[in-house]
């Protein structure tokens, strides 16, 4: 594990995390959190953990964000905080 | 002094998975959007998951994978060489688990958006006490 590299890309990780619960809208929200799936996904592979990080890869940065997409599809956009 | 510090930067990444954790948690309880709240749900477990697979994580470990796997019958296989694989098993379940109750909210969410054409807990709520 090289740690600067985990230390740079934790670093990213919290600054999407934070950005995907605060931005004004869903889609973005939505999108932010693809982000925070596929920094996840890097993660894992830092660790050696080559299972979790292409599990994480198809489900998580994928289908996960089908799912939101499709949600803020079928409902609004709108958010108020 | 000097031992405390040390201690908090040697185990840097606990502390960014704990930070991880109270963002989620802060979404789970302060945001009023329902889909917000699902956002702080899924950070939370990936948090968790973080904290698990860090743990097998050894100085010096290849990946999980034997090497010489095919042919070479005579290989010792040491355990020592390798990164702990059990984490990362029990990790991979809890994914999928995080994705199938990432699917059940939303579904519940689009129910509550068709009854109450309305996503705001606040609203949701006034709605309600108004019947």
């Amino acid at each position: 594990m090289i740690w600067q590299l985990d230390l740079a890309i934790l670093t990213l990780v919290v600054i999407v995390g934070i950005g995907a619960i605060t931005v004004k809208d869903l889609l973005g929200a939505a999108i932010m959190f693809g982000a925070y799936s596929f920094m996840m996904c890097l993660l894992w592979s830092i660790m050696g953990a080559v299972d979790v990080a292409f599990t994480e890869a198809s489900v998580g940065a994928g289908v996960s964000t089908v799912f939101f997409v499709a949600a803020v599809f079928r409902t609004t956009r709108r958010t108020k905080d | 002094m000097g031992d405390f510090i040390q201690a908090l930067v040697a185990k840097y990444n606990y502390w960014i998975y704990i930070t991880l954790m109270m963002i989620g948690l802060y979404a789970m309880i302060a945001k009023n959007n329902l889909i917000k709240k699902i956002v702080g749900m899924n950070i939370f477990q990936t948090a968790i998951i973080l904290f698990y697979v860090s743990i097998g994580v050894k100085k010096g470990g290849t990946l999980p994978i034997i090497e010489h796997g095919h042919g070479a019958h005579s290989h010792v296989v040491h355990a020592v060489d390798y990164i702990n694989p059990l984490p990362h098993v029990l990790m991979l379940t809890a994914i999928v688990v995080s994705v199938a109750t990432l699917g059940v909210a939303l579904a519940l969410g689009i129910r509550i958006y068709n009854r109450y054409h309305t996503l705001e807990e606040d609203e949701i709520l006034s709605q309600i006490r108004e019947k």
